[in-house]
């Protein structure tokens, strides 16, 4: 018999099949029972992610299906994980959110899975083709859950904007992609390792779609210059769903990016470091800068992840074992500051609406000293003073920064990390040292107060699962760099 | 057991009084009340713990003593590494010490938010104490940064009118400087390959490098001694801080500067400590002269001992850097008793404060007459910060003078204005504080010190006597780790001489 006619192997891709499964389940479930099963559905979907989660655990090793185009590996693993805690955490944020604004709809759930279906694909894609697809579903997914209240302006602009600059990307991406198998013959990533290995000149082509590939890749981490996008979205799309676009897709494109630079592209480190260093020094000081204007939240969350992902784009930089080590440590803490940031952000009610302005936070040392503590300890670790959680992933990252040698953008880096501490610190300063003149709402719902003391408390006390982390981090980076 | 698990203890002890202030339930009277006990009775156990670190430390050794080694991250041999040495044994027992004293200072000057503040100064006691026994240089870099949380809190939320501004300064000064620090332990990281403090000093760096690690060191220690050009935060922390704050900041935190030189640039880096010793005597000179000038005109009490504390602590850099016994033990025991004495002066000031809510010299004078026991003390730590034959300050300059003679005659003549500089700005703010007619209406309803403030001053009287008449009791411990740390900074220079000659 031919390779044609028999079945592809697939047990390895097991995490990612059972979970488009259940996806077209529950949306059947959710068609036939109407808006009233939104709790339930949302429920089941975080069930899945726990199955899925349970499923990417037990499959151990190294292994490669659909002929190549799939990949599982310890890399692989360990991001994925973070994307399901990521996708899982927002989904426990929009519980409330949605029953409060009335703006539940059943897709919602179902949307987020598809969505994190399309991440785990791509952190485990292994052919150029499956990289395209697996970004694809994810931000098809994620277009309709930005304008998931469709009747808000500001939801469907942000939903819209999104789409139109992430075609864009897209088709930049693709564009790099055709170049790159019209100059090399292969789609594969091995096959490419092999005809770029060792001591090849890359050919002006060929750099050129890198150079479009990494544009594209840039922009799904919303890095400078292609950042535009990440302000206007993330303010406009609703806070849940903003907390979701900071945290999953975010760890799936990094380690997209991660995979792609470091795998066929491994050899050829001098064709893309400069353009990786540039975007990285950008993203690391447009964002520490640009954030200290903001005077909404969600925007400077906006800002801040821009700067985020320029740190962690050090460790890509670098295109060595510690630097994927790094990132990845680095993603690790960052989903816990982040959803816990977004949860305190949907916690900031006043008569019952939600408000953003950062003032708006005057004074909740007072108020809500619980939730003012967690805030400060998110910011505190975000601008990565030590013993937070935040420190640890920019140790990793410039550790790796400076074995590469790269001591320009380690300067430059860790200098652009005191500018940022600047509006970091302003909002302790806007707790802790101001006044309020109206107070907050009381209480924080349950759902939302478990997860903001749960990532508090995982901030404070990373330093005590900071080896377990490591070893995992640095057994997938070898996993990824060894291959 | 104990003796490896003392240092963790005394650490970490505040913390348990942290989580006990927690559990405090009832009216915020009661709150206030229970958190200022719960923290009094916590910091003074630490420091009645931490006086059993001197009975099982051996004074004739220049190891590292009750060592505790636990692994953290195998991976990268980052460990969790405490011990002490004669050179920081002293400054542990200088934490344990004021936090105390701190507390009891505070108990009524501080009226809003007592548990927030009990808690960060436990906090804050916590992260000193674990800066100077960490042997870990990841390690010490954690509570060297943590530091900056507590400290950013206390002067932002119970400092003065201009603490946002004071604040913000303070923490973003010493980040930068500490961040390039950062990636120079990355650096050493990948050169010698551990974290490991004792495995770092035996690690012999290559010149060229050690050049840029000296400096990256020399960035954060410089902002936190603080050195000109670079002392600016200081006196507008000092000011806006809460009086306990400013006893903190002076007291330890400067020290975290000196200590670092001590504990890093001069051991790891000795061939570039030796190349940039002229640049720490021009800028520490310039501080002796410069910000005792300065201080002369100040109006604000509060800044006029700041601005003696910059110059002060260019007396402990010079020290230091001239690398003989008499100018490492001078310095730090110019440290210690700085550390004492300036403390001191700041409660002196905060007790006044508390009275009359101003600093401005002006608004007092003539207080002799109306509290002499105040005006008893306040000599006595003034005479201290001038250095007079008796008090601990005398001890300190004058072997740091005697270090800087050896190593150059102009540097130790130029050192030496600073004390007659020291001289006209303590004695006169002395004068017009104390001395005069009491004229003012206001001042004439001022009580003398309350049985608390003189349990506040009382243990800092006597170790400043103690430390003045009898100072062997606190060099005896130093000597053998001096000694050590400048046999093998010769040692490594030769080597290095030998290794250009042989060239």
């Amino acid at each position: 018999m031919d390779a044609a006619t028999t079945l592809p192997i697939m047990a390895p891709a097991s995490a990612e099949i059972f979970l488009a499964v259940a996806g077209l389940a529950l949306l059947m479930a959710g068609v036939f029972k109407g808006e009233g099963s939104l709790k339930t559905l949302s429920w089941a979907v975080i069930a899945a992610f726990a199955v899925a989660a349970v499923l990417v655990v037990v499959r151990g090793g190294e292994a490669v299906a659909f002929q190549g185009l799939y990949i599982t590996d310890g890399f692989a693993q360990f991001a994925k994980i973070l994307i399901l805690l990521g996708s899982g955490f927002s989904i426990v944020l929009s519980l409330g959110y949605l029953e409060r604004e009335q703006a539940g709809r059943f897709e919602f759930p179902i949307l987020i899975l598809f969505a994190t279906l399309g991440m785990m694909l791509m952190v485990s894609a292994n052919d150029l083709i499956m990289l395209y697809m697996g970004l694809e579903l994810q931000s098809l997914a994620l277009y309709v859950v930005a304008s998931i209240r469709r009747d808000t302006l500001k939801s469907t602009e942000a939903g819209l904007k999104y789409f139109v600059l992430g075609a864009l990307s897209s088709g930049m991406l693709l564009y790099g992609c055709s170049m790159i198998y019209g100059f090399t013959g292969t789609t594969s990533f091995e096959g490419l390792a092999t005809v770029l290995g060792a001591g090849t000149t890359p050919s002006t082509g060929l750099v050129v779609g890198l150079v479009f590939l990494v544009c594209g890749l840039a922009f799904k981490v919303s890095a400078v210059p292609f950042h535009m996008w990440t302000p206007d979205v993330y303010e406009g799309a609703p806070t849940p769903v903003t907390a979701l676009f900071a945290v999953a897709p975010k760890v799936a494109a990094l380690a997209l990016f991660l995979r792609v630079m470091v795998d066929p592209f491994g050899d050829q480190v001098a064709a893309w470091q400069q353009v990786v260093v540039f975007i990285s020094l950008a993203s690391m000081v447009v964002g520490a800068l640009a954030a200290i204007m903001q005077t909404n939240i969600k925007r400077l969350m906006a800002y801040s992840s821009i700067g985020h992902m320029g740190f962690a784009l050090v460790g890509i930089a670098a295109g060595t074992e510690a630097g994927a080590t790094g990132v990845m440590i680095y993603m690790a803490t960052y989903i816990f500051m982040n959803i816990g940031a977004f949860a305190v952000i949907l916690g900031m009610r006043r008569d019952g609406r939600l408000v953003e302005n950062l003032t708006d936070l005057a004074g909740l040392s007072r108020s809500h000293p619980m939730m003012a503590l967690a805030l400060m300890i998110f910011m505190f670790s975000m601008a990565g003073i030590p013993p937070l959680a935040g420190f640890f992933g920019k140790w990793y990252v410039f550790m790796s920064a400076i074995d590469a040698g790269l001591y320009g953008l380690a300067i430059v880096g860790v200098l652009a990390s005191v500018v940022g501490a600047f509006y970091y610190l302003r909002i302790v300063k806007i707790m802790y040292f101001d006044e309020a003149e109206q107070p907050l709402d009381g209480a924080v719902a349950g759902d939302l107060r478990l997860i903001l003391y749960g990532s508090a408390v995982v901030t404070v006390l990373f330093f005590l699962i900071l080896s377990p982390i490591y070893d995992t981090a640095a057994a997938a980076a070898a996993s990824l760099i060894g291959a | 057991m104990l003796e490896q698990w003392l240092l963790t203890i005394v650490t970490f002890g505040p913390l348990l009084g942290v989580a006990f202030i927690l559990t405090v339930r009832g009216t915020p009277e009661q709150i206030a009340s229970s958190s200022r006990w719960l923290a009094l009775v916590a910091s003074g156990s630490v420091f009645l713990i931490s006086l059993l670190i001197l009975t099982y430390f051996d004074p004739t050794s220049a190891e590292f003593q009750l060592v505790q080694q636990v692994e953290w991250i195998p991976g990268s041999s980052i460990a969790y590494h405490m011990g002490v040495d004669g050179i920081s044994v002293w400054f542990v027992l200088l934490s344990t010490l004021l936090t105390p004293i701190c507390i009891l200072a505070s108990w009524e000057a501080v009226q809003k938010r007592v548990r927030e503040y009990m808690i960060a100064f436990l906090v804050l006691e916590t992260m000193m104490i674990g800066m100077f026994c960490a042997l870990d240089i990841f390690l010490f870099y954690i509570f060297f940064e943590a530091v900056l949380i507590p400290m950013f809190l206390i002067i932002g939320v119970w400092g003065g009118a201009r603490r946002v501004y004071a604040a913000f300064k303070f923490f973003l000064y010493t980040l930068a400087g500490s961040v390039l620090m950062l990636l120079a332990i990355l650096a050493m990281y990948w050169q010698a390959g551990s974290t490991d403090i004792p495995t770092l000093m035996e690690t012999r760096f290559l010149p060229g490098l050690q050049t840029w690690l000296w400096l990256a060191f020399f960035a954060s220690f410089a902002v936190k001694v603080p050195m000109w050009p670079v002392h600016t935060w200081l006196p507008d922390a000092h000011v806006e801080a809460p009086t306990a704050g400013s006893v903190i900041l002076a007291g330890v935190l400067l020290k975290m500067g000196g200590y670092g030189f001590l504990r890093f640039s001069i051991p790891m880096f000795p061939e570039a400590s030796a190349d940039f010793a002229p640049l720490v005597y021009t800028l520490s000179v310039v501080a002796v002269i410069y910000t005792s000038l300065v201080a002369l005109v100040q109006q604000d009490m509060k800044k006029l001992i700041a601005y003696s504390s910059v110059a002060h602590m260019g007396f402990v850099t010079i020290g230091m850097f001239t690398m003989t016994t008499q100018g490492v033990e001078g310095s730090i025991f110019q440290m210690l008793s700085h550390g004492i004495v300036s403390g001191a002066l700041f409660l002196c000031v905060g007790v006044v404060y508390d009275r009359m809510h101003t600093r401005e010299i002006d608004a007092y004078g003539g207080l002799a007459e109306n509290m002499p026991r105040y005006a008893l003390v306040f000599m006595l730590f003034m005479m201290a910060s001038v250095g007079l034959p008796g008090t601990s300050g005398f001890v300190g300059e004058l072997l740091i003078l005697a270090g800087a003679f050896q190593a150059n005659t102009w540097l130790a003549a130029f050192t030496a204005t600073g004390l007659i500089l020291g001289a006209a700005y303590m004695l006169y703010l002395y004068r017009r504080v104390i001395f005069g007619k009491l004229e003012k209406e206001q001042l004439k309803a001022l009580l003398d010190l309350s049985p608390r403030e003189i349990a506040v001053f009382a243990p800092l009287v006597i170790l400043v006597l103690w430390m003045g008449i009898y100072p062997s009791t606190f060099t005896d411990l130093m000597s053998a780790s001096v000694e050590n740390l400048i046999t093998n900074y010769k040692v490594a220079l030769g080597e290095a001489g030998t290794a250009m000659a042989a060239r």
